[in-house]
């Protein structure tokens, strides 16, 4: 979701990695290229992305949430859209860093999550906090700067969720990988969500605007290029080691 | 210049016992009648004790102890006991706003246990003529313990109905003999970092110690209780153990928790809330449905505990539904600028 397949490509040509495009053709090289590729590795980001959410929700099950379980899990998810977003977005150097296209094969997926979990969020504030009152959710947006930012961050996801497929990518073409820029603008409005909420004491925000600085840190082209030679280097040491 | 001295024979109208007090106390009394009147106390002293067999006994200091014991039950109570039921100990002791020990409603509870509050002392000043520094217990026991069931309204738009067992604040600045100058009485917590964690971020935008503050109309008002115990025991950690104020016609914020200092001040005091963010949180801080908090509307509020799919929405009332007691110490305010 985060920016085009193009890095994508570039893992599958790198001689290093143990892609199946790069045995010798067989009978069933055809079949295996139709079926989704480390499908248990793309099933286990799944169950991961989904514990969060899921221990919440069992958590309140079992009485745990507190005298008011609404406001738990709308707190917790929004911090959970959050790691979801700063996952999603640590794909790209990860891809750099260690040329495994597991990463790429995942970021659609993230994305997706990171919508989910905003959905999410936005559910727990219409249900539990307005109680579903929603007059009053179109009287908040228009008055309230953090929510209004709240709901352009979302209004960002869903434009990037709902272009993510294929038939997109290959409609918008160069396009679609400027629109999907749409994801640093997600977090700096998430961020700032974020901090209009907190207001006595700054420690935990400031965790979160540091790992959203580090990871556009690692976008600058300076950084951004040096990340593959620090894999060669560490692959070099681990030669001479040898 | 026109300045308005007040003088304790001006107290008049303050003076007299709220109509709620007055209501609840003879509605009491007819309940006790019918049982038979002959058994008024001891039927009062049972009457409290059976809604707390759930409350987990605490463990007062020696002094605390037969003043709690004594305690008048139900001095105020809701005159709506439907609406305004109860909330369980577990609940009212598990999620507190008391930044001291972190922002997480839960990190009170769980970190306050460390927090010495015996022996406790309480510096009274400024602007009065017996001022010096009093060991709690020398603050308590010239005063009777009373029981008031109020409605808390936190500014964050939830709300609790809390048991609390407290003497008259009135009485405490009484006996410390105002001057002619007190026009506000200023309140602090207690500044201990290595108890309270809190107060050891270096993230932190509230300049400990705490601080908050009544003009001393307000201060005066039967209703604002320094209160020493909850639900028939003295109050946890987490609640602002041992000594906290508690005024139920203002967002909780204002009822600022494990006091150490109470300053009669000529200015009004720049409370904590306030000087972090001025156009959220004004030095008044009365319940008004009508004045939004710059991020929420006021309109409403979250009877807490509440469930998922019944949020417990309920309409916010003026001055938290104590206009007929307190609504006077207003008069000709405009409340949306003085909020």
């Amino acid at each position: 979701m985060a920016e085009a397949p193009r890095t994508q490509d570039s893992t599958v040509k790198d001689p290093t990695t143990k892609d199946s495009s790069r045995k010798p053709p067989s009978a069933k090289r055809s079949r295996a290229k139709r079926q989704p590729r480390l499908i248990l590795w793309r099933l286990l980001v799944f169950c991961v992305a989904l514990t969060p959410l899921a221990y919440w929700a069992t958590q309140v099950a079992l009485g745990n949430g507190g005298p008011e379980p609404g406001r738990y899990l709308l707190l917790n998810i929004g911090q959970a859209t959050l790691w979801m977003l700063f996952a999603t977005l640590s794909l790209t150097p990860l891809t750099k860093l260690t040329r495994w296209k597991g990463f790429a094969l995942i970021r659609r997926q993230l994305g997706l999550w990171t919508l989910a979990y905003a959905v999410a969020h936005l559910l727990c504030y219409v249900l539990f906090i307005l109680g579903l009152d929603l007059s009053r959710l179109g009287s908040e947006i228009v008055r309230r700067p953090y929510i209004i930012v709240g709901m352009l961050a979302l209004l960002g996801l869903v434009v990037m969720g709902v272009t993510s497929n294929q038939r997109s990518m290959r409609k918008l073409g160069k396009r679609w990988k400027t629109l999907h820029k749409l994801v640093y603008a997600v977090l700096a409005l998430g961020l700032l969500h974020f901090f209009w909420v907190v207001r006595a004491d700054m420690e935990q925000w400031s965790l979160y605007a540091a790992t959203g600085a580090f990871l556009m840190l690692l976008r600058l082209p300076p950084v951004a290029r040096r990340l593959p030679s620090i894999r060669q280097r560490a692959g070099r040491q681990r030669q001479r080691a040898a | 210049m026109l300045i308005k001295i007040t003088k304790p024979s001006d107290l008049g109208e303050r003076d007299v016992t709220p109509e709620s007090v007055y209501l609840s106390r003879r509605r009491f009394m007819g309940g006790l009648a019918g049982i038979g009147a002959g058994l008024a106390l001891g039927g009062r002293a049972q009457a409290a004790a059976p809604d707390y067999a759930d409350v987990p006994a605490g463990d007062p200091p020696d002094w605390l102890a037969p003043k709690l014991a004594e305690a008048e039950p139900r001095v105020v109570a809701p005159t709506d006991p439907e609406l305004d039921k109860l909330t369980p100990f577990d609940d009212a002791s598990n999620y507190n706003n008391f930044y001291e020990f972190g922002t997480g409603k839960s990190d009170p509870a769980r970190r306050a246990d460390r927090l010495e509050t015996q022996p406790w002392s309480v510096v009274i000043d400024g602007e009065v003529d017996n001022g010096g520094r009093f060991a709690l217990e020398d603050i308590v026991t010239p005063s009777r313990v009373e029981e008031r069931i109020y409605r808390l309204r936190c500014v964050e738009a939830w709300s609790m109905v809390i048991p609390w067992l407290g003497i008259s604040l009135k009485d405490v600045i009484e006996r410390a003999k105002p001057t002619s100058k007190a026009k506000y009485v200023r309140f602090e917590t207690l500044v201990r970092p290595e108890q309270m964690p809190g107060q050891d971020s270096s993230f932190a935008l509230i300049d400990w110690p705490y601080v908050e503050g009544l003009r001393l109309d307000e201060a005066m008002h039967p209703l604002a209780i320094l209160a020493v115990g909850m639900y028939g025991r003295e109050l946890p950690n987490q609640n602002g153990a041992p000594f906290r104020l508690v005024v139920p016609w203002k967002y909780g914020f204002k009822s600022i928790k494990s006091i150490v200092r109470i300053s009669l001040v000529e200015q009004p005091p720049v409370n904590s809330w306030q000087a972090i963010a001025p156009n959220e949180y004004g030095f008044y801080a009365n319940v008004n449905p009508n004045v939004d908090h710059p991020r929420w509307s006021q309109a409403t509020e979250r009877r807490l505990p509440n469930s998922l799919f019944s949020p417990n929405i309920i309409d916010t009332r003026m001055f938290n539904g104590y206009e007929d007691e307190v609504g006077s110490l207003y008069a000709g305010m405009d409340l949306g600028k003085q909020y």
